[in-house]
Order: structure tokens, then sequence, then C-alpha cells
């Protein structure tokens, strides 16, 4: 493939090169090599084995540092085609073994190598050499480069180069342009919108049906045979090869094809089957298997020219394409992320064969390696080859191919809407080896009776955990958030042995912040401290949330198995879940009475209906406390109230009678006294939040935000929205209790003290506190970004519980003033973008391992040491 | 927080002389500043007939705070500022009694030689006595030391009806005894019955006990008391190590063989509370044998024990010569330093027996593999979770394992061992749950560990090893493990799955 040597030199010499690739430079010492790189590529693209020399010897000429230089000059190759940087390397590569060795680097990374000739007279090169005090190699060096040159450069292009460019002398060499050259596969450019077709293997009139329901309209030539399709709104169609072969009209299939592809309105890529039909008509010797023949008896009809276009169309069909900025992969038997964008041999074989374990199944067809399980990359690949009763997303991959041949479908997918429209096979038109599996996600069977797939199992490697236990590093909508090592080890062994299926677990709510503290005395925590707080964050409204004394519950609720099969897991109808992932219930018949109420609720409430939606997911509150904490109640708070109230007043009457005697016990019996009060009024805050519940029944869920239905998440919904749907649940269904809120405008000063007031009245009846969030919803901005999404303000009784019955002693409230929240607003706020990306991931359909990954470190960020009374 | 201590006039004797034993006059109010609180001694009662004193202890939960580096137990972190401390009979109470009465309590009187040296009329009182045990155990405790007890447990809380009686215990003791003997009584005891200490308990543990119990000098009433070894590992925080060496010596003093054999320290340090089927310490190394037999009959070269634990298997499979490969992995990182520390000889640069944190120490970077691969090589993972690492052995252990799996995870587990790891040999033991009616306290259905999800029937095991065979391309023999009883079956059921 080497270009045509002699050019006219008026004309400069124009040097393709793949822009993702090899570019090997090859000429003597002296031939301006490194003046040539310096001119046309970038000082980072060029690695000069001077350069390198100099690197591990401090010395560019030192020759017996070279095996060091070579290689590091080769890792430092390896390591820039891996990341898909084109790289020239400036090295004389006269020699044969020299160059064989860079160009294995290449096809190890599946590039394409280009060579550029630098052919320079002699007496230049040794004169030049002669100019450069630090080149003290005699003349006969170049001499011998020279001769190596020579033998090399006729042979070049079998060496393993895709391009060699031969320049001749120094004008020639100064003249030359580089034109960087796009690779066969990235079309990058192409943003659709497409729609994908699977396997169609002659199955003309069932593509005829499916082109005209996606909207093609199908132009015909003077015989009436279909030879073009053009989509009124400039839809391309993109084939996934394997047109031909088994079905009834293999040639009627290529025409109309190869129209399209002409005409622009297509694009497709080869499947196995035109790989061997273009061998086969090259005169290879082949099987004629597997429905060629069908294939080839159909072509005897056809006109001599017709068979050479469809030789020469299905010679010219490459291995994939890279679309839509690099978001959509298209393939015949799907490739693997490394392989996207590349060119070599072996991608080429995977894009059209698959990979396979080398073993067989009992009907003698090749195991197929799971590359779709183990996909993590970001573009979506579409692909076919194996047949499959339906087409579904797996790992953001789908397998097209319905076996229509097979009396299956033909499926397209509407690209980047993500529909698929299917065609049913008029009749089974070529009997299959292997019986159609009936699901390709079956797999696994369980006394569940849930169903799994390959990719319902999440990696350890997505969580941060194996391979040196690396932690996890998250990017979310508003920046990278990580937890380190240790925080997803422990959560790892949380998410293992405690939580529920991770297809349910789409988020976990994030931390909460207390206001900062307030100067108020006798108080930690006002509202005016909040509402200073999100004023100074640019945050004019906010709605302040009473805020319920329960447990966290996280609600899944389906409206049927339907969507809960399609949406999370097969056999159940919801689920809820703790702040942890945990089940909320321990006992499975409650779990199942309180996911039915709530789904009456949505029901009653008309919501399905109202949202468009089979499925939702609420946050909220489960009431009672000690529906959840009964033990945690039971040894953390009754027994210290049973204590004191053992103890306090014993003490008071030991004292009482001390005094009697004249004693001087009065401080102490003062103490005593304050205690009884205090532990008094701590008592009644864990009392008022213990009520006796049977099952479902004494159980009150307050929901605060509607996470996601189908389709869509709603953390760009404001919290008035929120609250109203809320309260059409509470209408509906007794179990949902609503909330109360007010709507304040930090900025004005009246509305913050009457907030205050109502905070104040709240929490004397015996509130928790309230929540103040800004009003716009969880994705609220404010001048730096992101706002907290809430503040918490708790009352000062409540407060008993959590720093103890005596905290409102003055020397006691002064200590805890200065309690520090850095830590825990950072912690929240990172939570919550994770907790955002986790609902955005979700709803965008984005594979399991996916939305995982934000909620698995939204656990792991759980275990850092934070004081656990903010 | 208050003990009262009450005595009559005896002859030759006012009731104030308790007075000169305690070394603290009756008409003064007397404070004595200790590490976490003050300590209050005074007297509500002080006639010739009749004389009372008090000991209150006052908590400052902040000096507690400061004084936190002797504080390591995490529910102490948490409950730093709610807890039971001010108000209950705990372990800063017993402290501070014997800081406070320390001369009384070693018995010595310059003043009223005699009398320290008479039994007397006592009273004592406590109003908030932790005891989980109950009343009964602290009839258990104290009447044999010639107390009439009186022990009504303090309910929960009125405001909350249904919730039941709370831990504490109401305590009256009334008896003619040794004042010195009274208070080491309590000073012994109370710590006991709580079964919680507020610092940390080290080996001087020891000798205040034995001190306490009137053992250092030969005969003393704790080595007499039938509860003797229920004392001691209560007071010693459960302390296997500590416990044997504190009984070792109670019964040289008393000349008493100790029967009971030793439990592993390892396993007594690593959780609080040994799990219930290894009462029967067999069972777990039949297991173990089961298991290995197998292995040796599939000539596995190359084995990973998933939920490994402490690493119980992994000794003996590493002993084990014909093993080339062994493995074992767990989610809990704690474990694996247990095992860790159970099979290495010391890592640390230098050795020495130390051993450094191999799973938490993030600080630490990997060896970049140049190290020898230690044997067996330990990894934190999850059954639940696909994993490379699990590829290329010949056999998987599943020891003991799937019943601490929620059920409906229990897919997960199948499809990342049985479908992704695919080792030609699965070995899974899991408990017969028709033997537990074998097992005191589980006839009524409960289950043999607190973190078990479910234990299988024969039948209900066999279902789930055949689909999961029939799934992804298993054979599956069973076989029992342990003692077989003609109805129940073996106590340990055993799968082999084979391909």
């Amino acid at each position: 493939m080497s270009d045509a040597e002699k050019t006219p030199a008026a004309e400069p010499r124009v040097l393709g090169v793949p822009e993702m690739g090899l570019v090997v430079l090859v000429g003597v010492s002296g031939s301006g090599k490194s003046t040539f790189a310096a001119r046309h590529f970038r000082p980072t693209q060029v690695i000069s084995s001077d350069y390198c020399r100099g690197l591990v010897s401090d010395d560019e000429n030192d020759q017996s540092a070279s095996a060091d230089a070579f290689a590091l000059l080769h890792t430092i190759l390896d390591i820039r085609l891996r990341r898909g940087l084109l790289t020239v390397v400036d090295a004389t590569n006269v020699q044969k073994h020299v160059r064989e060795q860079l160009v294995r680097v290449a096809k190890d990374n599946d590039v394409l190598c280009t060579a550029i000739v630098l052919d320079v007279p002699e007496a230049l090169a040794v004169e030049r050499n002669r100019e450069r005090p630090d080149r003290d190699f005699g003349d006969h060096v170049i001499r011998r480069q020279r001769r190596d040159l020579r033998q090399s450069v006729k042979r070049l292009d079998r060496e393993g180069f895709r391009r060699v460019h031969v320049l001749r002398g120094p004008e020639e060499i100064d003249a030359a342009v580089i034109e960087l050259e796009k690779g066969w596969t990235d079309r990058r450019e192409l943003t659709g919108p497409f729609d994908v077709v699977g396997d169609v293997h002659g199955c003309r009139e069932e593509l005829e049906e499916l082109l005209t329901g996606l909207g093609y309209e199908i132009s015909r030539d003077e015989h009436g045979r279909a030879a073009g399709a053009r989509h009124p709104e400039g839809r391309t169609a993109v084939f996934v090869g394997d047109l031909v072969d088994r079905g009834p009209d293999s040639p009627g299939v290529l025409r109309l094809v190869m129209g399209m592809v002409g005409d622009g309105d297509a694009l497709c890529v080869s499947g196995n089957h035109e790989n061997k039909f273009v061998r086969v008509l090259k005169g290879a010797k082949a099987r004629v298997t597997h429905g060629l023949e069908v294939t080839l008896a159909q072509m005897e009809a056809e006109s001599d020219e017709f068979r050479r276009e469809t030789l020469a169309f299905c010679d010219s069909l490459i291995s994939h394409y890279v679309l839509d900025e690099g978001r959509l992969v298209v393939a015949h038997a799907g490739l693997k992320e490394e392989y996207h964008g590349r060119a070599s041999g072996r991608v080429r074989a995977f894009a059209l064969y698959g990979e396979t374990t080398g073993e067989s199944d009992e009907y003698g067809l090749p195991v197929r390696l799971p590359w779709a399980r183990d996909y993590r990359g970001r573009a979506a690949v579409v692909y076919g080859h194996v047949p499959t009763v339906k087409a579904e997303w797996l790992n953001n991959t789908i397998c097209l191919d319905t076996g229509c041949v097979f009396g299956g479908k033909l499926t397209a997918l509407r690209y980047p809407e993500r529909e698929l429209v299917e065609v049913a096979a008029h009749k089974v038109w070529y009997e299959p080896t292997r019986p159609l599996p009936e699901d390709v996600r079956s797999g696994g069977g369980s006394d569940s009776g849930a169903e799994r797939g390959p990719g319902d199992t999440v990696d350890i490697t997505d969580v941060g955990v194996g391979d040196g236990d690396p932690g996890l590093s998250v990017a979310t909508g508003h920046g990278t958030v990580r937890a380190d090592s240790g925080s997803t080890l422990t959560a790892l062994e949380v998410m293992s042995r405690f939580a529920v299926d991770p297809r349910w677990l789409l988020y976990l709510p994030p931390t909460m912040a207390p206001a900062p503290t307030s100067a108020e005395p006798g108080l930690l925590e006002h509202p005016r401290e909040a509402f200073a707080s999100f004023r100074g964050s640019g945050v004019g409204q906010v709605v302040c949330q009473e805020k319920h004394m329960g447990s966290r519950a996280v609600a899944v609720l389906c409206k049927d198995g339907a969507a809960a099969a399609r949406r999370f897991v097969p056999g159940e109808l919801g689920t809820l879940y703790t702040r942890t992932g945990r089940p909320f219930f321990t006992d499975p018949d409650v779990q199942a009475e309180v996911v039915d109420r709530l789904r009456r609720a949505v029901t009653d409430a008309g919501l399905w209906e109202k949202l468009g939606t089979d499925w939702i997911a609420l946050d909220g509150e489960m009431l009672p406390w000690s529906a959840k904490a009964r033990s945690l109640i039971r040894e953390q708070y009754a027994s210290v109230g049973a204590a004191a109230r053992a103890a306090l007043p014993a003490a008071a009457e030991a004292l009482a009678r001390a005094a009697e005697r004249g004693l001087d016990v009065g401080g102490l019996a003062d103490t005593v006294a304050r205690r009884e009060e205090q532990m008094e009024e701590f008592s009644r805050v864990y009392r008022r939040y213990s009520w006796d519940t049977d099952g479902a029944s004494g159980l009150q869920y307050a929901p605060f935000m509607l996470l996601a239905a189908e389709g869509r998440e709603y953390t760009d919904a404001d919290h008035l929205w929120h609250m109203a749907v809320a309260e059409q649940l509470a209408e509906a269904n007794g179990l949902v209790r609503s909330t109360r809120y007010l709507v304040v405008d930090t900025t004005d000063p009246a509305a913050c003290d009457a907030a205050a007031g109502w905070w104040r009245d709240l929490v004397s009846a015996g509130g928790e506190g309230i929540v103040v969030k800004p009003v716009l919803g969880a994705r609220a901005t404010g001048r730096k970004g992101l706002a907290q999404p809430g503040l918490k303000v708790r009352g000062p009784e409540y407060l008993r519980i959590i720093y103890g019955a005596d905290y409102t002693d003055p020397d006691r409230l002064a200590v805890l003033r200065d309690r520090g929240l850095g830590r825990k607003s950072g912690l929240a706020m990172r939570e919550h973008k994770l907790g955002l990306e986790a609902l955005a991931r979700h709803a965008r359909r984005e594979p399991l391992w996916r939305v995982h990954e934000p909620v698995f470190a939204v656990l792991a960020l759980e275990s850092e040491p934070v004081d656990p009374r903010l | 927080m208050l003990l009262t201590i009450t005595t009559d006039a005896t002859t030759g004797h006012p009731a104030t002389d308790l007075g000169f034993l305690l070394h603290k006059h009756p008409d003064r109010v007397l404070r004595f500043e200790q590490s976490f609180g003050t300590a209050h001694v005074f007297y509500p009662e002080a006639t010739e007939e009749r004389c009372t004193a008090a000991l209150l202890l006052e908590v400052d939960p902040q000096a507690l705070l400061r004084s936190r580096s002797s504080v390591s137990t995490p529910d102490f972190a948490l409950a730093q500022y709610v807890n039971d401390r001010p108000y209950a009979t705990s372990s800063l109470f017993t402290v501070a009694l014997g800081k406070v009465l320390r001369t009384a309590l070693r018995g010595r009187c310059d003043l009223r030689p005699d009398l320290a040296a008479t039994p007397l009329p006592l009273v004592l009182r406590l109003q908030a006595v932790p005891c989980r045990a109950g009343a009964e155990r602290a009839r258990a405790l104290f009447e044999p030391l010639g107390w009439a007890v009186d022990a009504e447990p303090v309910p929960l809380d009125p405001g909350l009806p249904g919730w039941g009686d709370s831990h504490y215990l109401s305590l009256t003791l009334t008896g003619t005894v040794l004042l010195s003997e009274a208070l080491s009584h309590l000073y012994v005891l109370l710590p006991a019955m709580d079964g919680h200490k507020h610092y940390w308990v080290d080996e001087t543990e020891i000798d205040k006990l034995l001190r306490a119990g009137g053992s250092e000098e030969g005969q003393g009433w704790l080595s007499g008391h039938p509860e003797r070894e229920w004392i001691t590992r209560r007071y010693l925080g459960r302390r296997e190590r500590y416990v044997r060496t504190a009984l070792d010596r109670l019964a040289e003093a008393d000349d008493l063989v100790d029967s009971e054999g030793p439990d592993d320290p390892q396993v007594e340090e690593a959780a609080a509370v040994p799990p219930l089927d290894e009462r029967e310490p067999s069972l777990a190394d039949q297991r173990a044998g089961a298991v290995l037999s197998v292995l040796r009959a599939e000539e596995a070269r190359s084995v990973i024990d998933l939920g490994c634990g402490p690493g119980r298997l992994l000794e003996r499979l590493v002993a084990d010569h014909t093993l080339e490969r062994i493995t074992g992995v767990d989610v809990s990182t704690v474990c694996l330093e247990h095992a860790h520390r159970r099979l290495c000889e010391g890592c640390d640069p230098g050795g020495r027996g130390r051993h450094r944190n191999v799973f938490t120490d993030t600080a630490q970077p990997r060896d970049g593999g140049r190290a020898p691969r230690p044997r067996p090589e330990l990894l934190v993972g999850s059954v639940v979770y696909r994993d490379r690492r699990f590829e290329g052995y010949d056999a998987a252990v599943l020891m003991e394992v799937v019943e601490h799996l929620d059920p409906s995870r229990l897919p997960a587990m199948e499809e990342v061992v049985f479908g992704a790891a695919r080792p030609r040999v699965v070995v899974v033991t899991t408990p017969n749950a028709e033997y537990n009616t074998h097992y005191e306290g589980l006839a009524d259905g409960s289950l043999r560990h607190s973190d078990h999800r479910f234990e299988w029937t024969r039948a209900e095991f066999t279902a789930w090893t055949a689909s999961v065979a029939e799934a992804h391309g298993y054979r599956v023999r069973h076989l029992p493990v342990g003692p077989e009883h003609p109805e129940t079956g073996a106590p340990t059921q055993m799968g082999v799955f084979t391909r």
C-alpha cells in the first residue's frame, strides 16, 4: 500500500496519518527526524529514543543505555496507545527487529501503524552530524544505517504498517504536510437519530414492514423491488450485519440496504455471514453451510453486475461504528470497551464473531464469553449475532437479534429514544440448530422464584474492592465524590450481610446537618441560624417542614408484578428499607402488609395515572420511633430513666434527712432535685415517640419526597409539589401522615420571626423540630453551586435524648456550643451529591452496577467517623 | 449513685461507731474528687441506736469525656451523654467505693479494732443495680455470703405500660457480717452483676478480684463461693485468659481442680458471645474434617474458602500439604484480621510476633506483589458480588455461610459462586434444623445463632442444592456431619457439588 514514490516536486506531499495510532519515523542519524516531528506533531506526541536515553542515563548519547531507553520508550508507547493517543516514535528505526517491537506494541493496543521514511543523501546526513558536537560517532555509522534503511524500505508494508510514506530528499521532507485521518470506525460526528436494525438474514418482507413501521418511505426500482428507504425526519438506519443467508430473499435485502447506504440513509457493519459470503465469492475454500447455500442459490438468478456490486458492498463493510459523540457503538457480535474505535484483526474478529471459551455446548455451538455481563463502558453497544427471544438491555448493551429467520421477530432500536420496535416473522424460514432460549436472562433458579440475569449481580470492582481495594471515586453531576478504601470495606460488609437486593436500592438517604449552633441563651439550635445560613449562601425561599421522630424509610412501590419485574425484582411488589438499606421490618409479613397498604394509598390517590407510572419511590419517616427502635429506646433511654427514677428519690430522701440533722447538703440536694425534673422531661421525650403497633396497625408513614417514578426522578420538583403529593396520599389512606410546613422568605425578618414562633410552638407541643430546605427542591443551588438539601433545627427538649437530660445546665451548654459542624455539613453535601446521582442514573435506566455505585458510596461515607449526635 | 449502710448499736458500741469503721465522721459532709465526678459521704441518721452512712456519687459526664482515653467500648462513644452511669451502681460506683472506703474495705480500724473484727447487724441499700441476669441471680450471689436478700426489679417506665421491668434491681441486703467483707462483697459482685466496666480490663484486674475476694492470703469468701466461676468470668469482662488464670489461682487457694477445658482465647476475644453451635467444640472440628476429606477425595489442589471467618478451616487446610493454593475470603475485615493472626507468624517488618493491620490500614500501600504470596492468601470479598479473584480454583468451600444470607440474596450468591467462579467442586455445609430438638433451648424453633437468617431441614437443603445443581450444570451429593440420629439426621448437613 505504499504511496507512489515519485511525486512532482512542486506539489507538497500530503501524508495521511490515522489520528489514533503509531507513527514510526524511519531515517538515518541526521536525516531530520526530530525537526520533522517537531514541525508536525505536538511535543507530547513524540517520544524520541534520545530523550529516553537521557532520562535513564543523564546522557542522550550514551549508547550503553540503549536497552533501558528502549524499554522505557516501549512502556510510554504502550500506555499512550492504550489511552488512544497518537504517538510518534522518533528513533532511527532502520533495523527490522526494532520496528517489529514497535509494531507489536501497536498491535497489542489494536491501533494502526504508519511509517514515514525520511531518506536524505548520505552526504547531507554526515554533514549534519559533524555540525553537532555531541554526536561523536564516525561517518561509518551513518553508512551502515543507510544500508539498513535501503534494505528495509521496500518491504516495510509487509511488516504490519498499514501506510508507508517515503520522503526523498530534504525538499520533499520540508514540503510535506501531515493530514490526520479519522479511523474508519469513527463516525462520532453522526448524532442520528438512528434506528438500529437487528439480524435480517434475508427476511426482506419483514424488513420492509419494519422500516415502514419506523416511518421510512421505501423507494422501488423499475421492477418494483425495494431499492432504498428514506425517513422524512432524516433518521438513519444502522444495520448490525447478517443481512444475508438462511432467509427467503437475501438479494432483495442487499438491494434495499445497499440502496439506503448508497443514498446516505443507512450505515451497515459487517456480520460474520457477509464475511463468509465475501470469502466464498472471492473463491476461498469454505464449507457452504449455515444458510449460505440458500443465498448462493438466490444469487444465481441475479445479474453479474448485481453480484459484483454486492461483493463490493459486503467487502467494504467495516467491523463497527462509533457514533453519536462516542455514545453509541454498533457491532455485529458486540464489542468490549477497549476495542471501541480500534482497528486490528482481533477487533474485527471480536466484532464479527464474538469471543468464545473454546468449549462447545450440547448442540455443538461455541460457548460464548459473557462480555456484556462484564461491560462497564459509557457507550451503549448495540449488536446482534446471537438469537434471543427478547431484546433486553444489559449493562448498557443490547442484542437485537430476535431470530426473525427462525420464526421470531425482527427488532429495531430507536436511538436515542431507546424504544424497541418489532415485527413478527411471517413464518419459520429456517430451522434453528438449537431451540431458541426461553429468555436470555434465564439463569440461577432460586426458591424466591426471582429470575436473575447476568446484569443483576454487581462486580466487586464496581464498589472499589479488589485489585488492591482502591476505594470508590464516583463521578456525580456535581463533581467527583470519593469514599476511601477503609470505608468501602466497611460498607461491603453491611451491604452484603444486611441490605435488600441491590436492585431495590435506587437511593440511600443522605445524612443531614444541623443548623449552625445558636447563640440564643439556653438553646443549641434555633431556626434563625438555618435561615441565616441559607440566606448567606444565596437561597431566598425556604420551606420549614415538621420533623417527624420516627425511623427513616424509603418505600419503593409497584403497581403490579410486571413493574417490579421490569424495574426491580421479579416476584415482589415493593419494599421498604432503612437508611442503611436494610429491610425496614424484620418480619416479612409486616413488610408485605405495609407495602400493600401504601400501594393502595397510591392507587386511591390516583397517583399511578397522574404521574403516568407503574411504580414510585418515596422517602419518608415511619412512625412511631418505637416500631423500629424499641430495643434502642429501652436500652439507651428508658433504662436511664428507670435508673434515675429509682436512684434520685432515694438520694433526695437521704439528703433531706441529713439536712434535718443540720448537715450542709443544700447544694447537693438542689442538684438532685434539678436532675429529677430533667429526667422527667427526658422521659417525656421518648415516651412521646413510642406507641404500640400490631403489624401495620398503629404505624404512620410520613413521606416528604417523591424520589422517582417511571421515566424520571423528582429531585428537580419543588418541595411544595412534594408536600402536595404527600397530602394526596394522606387523604387516600390513614397509614400515610402528612407533614406540616411553612414557606419562609429568608430575607424577610418578620417572616423569619414568625417561623421561629411556629417552631417554638411545634417543639413545645412535643415535636422533634423542623427541617429547613430550599423551596426549589433537592437540586436547588445557591451562590456556590448546589445548596445543602436541608438543615435540621431540633427542639431543646428533644435534644435531651441526644446530649443527656442535664445538657441544659449552663456549664454543659457552654461546652456543647463548641461542637464542630464542618465535617458533618461536608459529609451531608457529599452524600447529597451521591443521592442525586443515584436517582439520575436509575432514571436514565443505567445498568445496575452504575446505580449501585453511588448508593454504595453513601453507605461507605456513613461509616466515616462523625459525631453521631449531630 | 447511692449506697446506704445502716447498723444498729451492739453491746459495748453505739451505732455511731460506724463512723470509726468507715473512717468518716458522722457529723460531717465529706467530698472526694474522682476523675469522673465527686463522691460524697454523709450520714442521714446518726444516733446511739441506729446509724446510716450514705455514699453518693455524682458523675460528671464532662469529666467522663475528658478521661475518655480509658473508655474504649464503642457503645460508650455513642452513649457519652445519655447513659445510666450517673444513676446506676456501675463500675464507676465500685471504683469510688474502693477509693473512698479503702481502709474500711481492708478491715483496718486502729481505734475500734475489735469492732472491725466483729460481724455487725447491717442493712445495705442500693436502688439501681444493673443486673440483666435478674433477681434470682442476685439472690444466688449474696445468700451464700450470709445475706437476706430483697431484690426488687425496677419498672422500666410508668409511661410505657406493657414494656415490663428494667434490668435494674432495687437491692436490700440484711445480715450480720463483717463490715469489710460486706464492702468487698459489693466491690466484687456489683461489677459482676453489671458485666460492663467503664475502663479497659487488663491483667491487674485479676489481683484486684482475688484481693477483694479475700483469696490472697489463703481462704477467702470467693474461693468457697458456689458461683465463683460465674463471678470471675463476669468480673473479668469475659476475657478467658484472665478468667483461667484467676480460676487457677482460686483453685490453688482452695486446693480444687478446675475441670472445664479451655476455650479458644482468640475467638473469645473476637466475639463477645461464642456462637451457640460451637458449644459442642468437636462439631466444628468434625465439620472441618469432613470438608477436608471431601477435598482430598476430589483431588483438589487449590481451594478457596468463601466466608472463612477467623480461619478455623484455613488452619486445617494449611496443614494439608496436598494443597498448592489456599485462599480465604470474608466480608468482615475484623474476622480476616483474626484469621491473619491465627495463620501468620509475624508479618510486621522485623517480625517479633507483631502483626500489621492487613485490611484496614489504608495508609500502608500494598506491596507491589514482590513479597512471596502469603499462604493462605486472605481477601476481603463478598459472595453476593461477582469477583474474578474467585475464579481458577479446583474447589470452593461455603462452610456454615449460606444460613447467614437473607434468602433473597441467595440467588446472587449462586450466580457468583456457581455461575461465574464455577470451580470444579463446591462444598456447602449448613445446620440441619431437624437436629435442633437435641439442643437445649432450641426445641421451640429458635435458631442456633443470632445471625442465622434460616436453618434448613434436610428436605429444604436438598431441594435447594438440586435446583442450584440443575441451573448451573453440577451434580450434587449429600453427606451428614456429626453424630447421626435415626430420626433427625446429623447436626450439620453437607452438599458436595461437582461438574
